[in-house]
């Protein structure tokens, strides 16, 4: 019984890593940048579906907002993307990482000046429902975390293998000045990658803060969806959902049968041994190239 | 045969720098329909500069590049090559991951027609039916030549007017060299696909081409028929590696002067 409870409350956080894990990886595989904002980017999306659907700012349908904030937040990618990135290119790593950190920060403080720095909770049509077998209680909002999380996979698997986009998509990451002579256009390729992962994120924010409270500082659960996509080989995006799930799933175990504290260091340990015995990574992708 | 309305590319006076250091020092060059044209010379002098600036992946100091009547010097790739021009870079530049389907689909990214590029991949197989048969594989488990088959067959997909072809040979036997360059030859006189071909492997390349340059340090130095240039003595002498006896090979080497220097 607990067990059952433990997996599912667990998959369900670990989807929301796993899909905050996944932006990391999209943008990562793409433009060669880790996007340090994209817990932020979750964070704002959760706070644009409070602001469209909870009934204190504008009380539109909760069914209306979702494909809202997801196309808000892919605007919002894009435009980061298309405005700021795109003249940075010739600049080093570490300069565009700290921009998204800075991006991070700017995120965090705006959200708390609109939405105030108090938790506040997504108003969803099934909230606080759960459902009961056997003496099992599920809420459904965590079969609904898990639900959407199967279906946003497949359609991305669907988007990358069979549209001529998604391929694009693929060949300018894998290799961009090949993509570059094809006459693919890369950089705006690459704003799309913004966007699909701002979207991403949206869903990801959504699916936090029906469950709970979210709050400007929620971003922070970035840094365990990164170390998430590290576990899964920062380059795989199976690798960042398996990632994801396998934190989400040591955490609930480890603080109900572990010693206090464990679960908070369980995620880190986990990525220090991933880093040990397989530095790529679980499902690193590497290939050589042929002379 | 001449006349200025069959020239494809038209390059004058071309220059372009890797920051501080100009690679190309004004090239000027013409490439006329149907042919294939080789530009000859050896490592670092400027030939993959050259088609580089050409289709747009570095942009010129200087210099003009007239394609098919409209300058497109210092556009970007992916305008390129919706004017018909498509460029094979060196070193077999595909997609590892993607199957070798995939790879040909991108080679058709600027196209919509679909029956049209339904019908090119077929052409694209027919010259190529390795290609065919390993067309589920992810493209980085193809061997080398396999892998040059590929990018060409790319190439085509964009049902170029002109093809830029960086040497295709390189890291090839000398069978499968003989092999590419055969199936270069039946495209263009096939498919009439405007061919100009970078290498340094001046023998292959000499007897597909219809017209020749040297380049030397970043220099257009000699320019003239494949086969007046293949029987050229300085050609011969540093490209083809035909010396007049063997055992003087070594003085000679050392006495003779270029003499375009």
């Amino acid at each position: 019984m607990d067990f059952v409870q433990l997996v599912v409350s667990g998959l369900a956080n670990g989807c929301v890593y796993g899909l905050i894990a996944l932006g990391f990886v999209l943008i990562y595989k793409a433009t060669e940048a880790v996007n340090f904002a994209q817990g932020d980017f979750m964070m704002i999306g959760a706070f644009v579906c409070v602001g469209l659907t909870n009934a204190e700012y504008m009380g539109l349908s909760f069914w209306l907002a979702i494909p809202l904030a997801m196309l808000i937040m892919a605007a919002l990618g894009y435009a980061f993307d298309w405005g700021v990135l795109r003249h940075m290119s010739g600049q080093s790593q570490t300069s565009i990482v700290i921009l998204t950190i800075a991006l991070g920060f700017i995120l965090r403080f705006a959200a708390g000046t609109i939405w105030s720095h108090e938790p506040v909770s997504l108003e969803t049509p099934f909230a606080g429902q759960d459902l009961r077998f056997n003496g099992i209680v599920l809420g459904i909002d965590e079969i609904a975390i898990i639900v959407v999380t199967v279906v946003l996979t497949a359609l991305l698997f669907l988007f990358f293998s069979r549209t001529k986009l998604g391929v694009a998509m693929q060949a300018a990451s894998q290799n961009q000045l090949a993509a570059y002579y094809m006459g693919i256009p890369v950089k705006r390729i690459q704003s799309m990658v913004w966007a699909l992962s701002g979207a991403v994120a949206a869903v990801a924010g959504i699916l936090f803060a029906s469950k709970g409270a979210i709050d400007p500082s929620a971003g922070l659960l970035g840094i365990k969806a990164f170390a998430a996509a590290a576990i899964g080989g920062f380059g795989s995006l199976p690798g960042a959902l398996i990632g994801g799930l396998i934190i989400g799933l040591v955490e609930p175990f480890s603080s109900r049968y572990g010693p206090p504290g464990v679960s908070q260091i369980a995620p880190y340990a986990i990525l220090l041994l991933v880093l040990i015995f397989r530095p790529g990574g679980l499902f690193s992708q590497s290939q050589k190239k042929k002379v | 045969m001449s006349g200025a309305d069959d020239v494809i590319l038209r390059v004058d006076n071309l220059e372009s720098y890797y920051g501080p250091i100009m690679a190309i020092r004004g090239v000027s060059l013409e490439v006329r329909k149907g042919q294939i044209v080789t530009v000859l010379g050896a490592n670092g002098a400027g030939k993959t500069t050259l088609l580089k600036t050409i289709s747009g992946v570095m942009d010129p100091e200087k210099g003009i590049v007239v394609l098919e009547g409209k300058e497109i010097q210092g556009s970007e790739p992916n305008e390129i090559v919706y004017k018909g021009m498509v460029h094979v870079p060196e070193g077999r530049e595909i997609f590892p991951l993607l199957t070798v389907a995939e790879n040909i689909a991108m080679g058709a990214y600027t196209r919509s027609d679909k029956a049209e590029i339904a019908r090119d991949t077929e052409m694209v197989y027919s010259y190529f039916p390795i290609l065919k048969e390993r067309m589920a594989q992810a493209a980085g488990t193809l061997s080398g030549g396999q892998q040059q088959m590929l990018a060409i067959g790319r190439g085509l997909m964009a049902r170029p007017h002109l093809m830029l072809l960086d040497e295709p040979s390189l890291g090839l036997s000398p069978l499968l060299t003989e092999e590419i360059f055969g199936i270069i030859n039946r495209l263009n006189k096939e498919q009439s696909v405007t061919m100009m071909l970078v290498e340094q492997n001046a023998a292959v390349a000499l007897s597909v081409a219809d017209y020749g340059y040297v380049m030397e340090l970043g220099r257009i130095v000699m320019a003239d028929d494949a086969m007046t240039l293949a029987s050229s003595k300085d050609v011969q002498e540093f490209y083809l590696g035909i010396s007049e006896g063997e055992n003087q090979r070594g003085q000679r080497r050392w006495k003779q002067r270029k003499t375009w220097r």
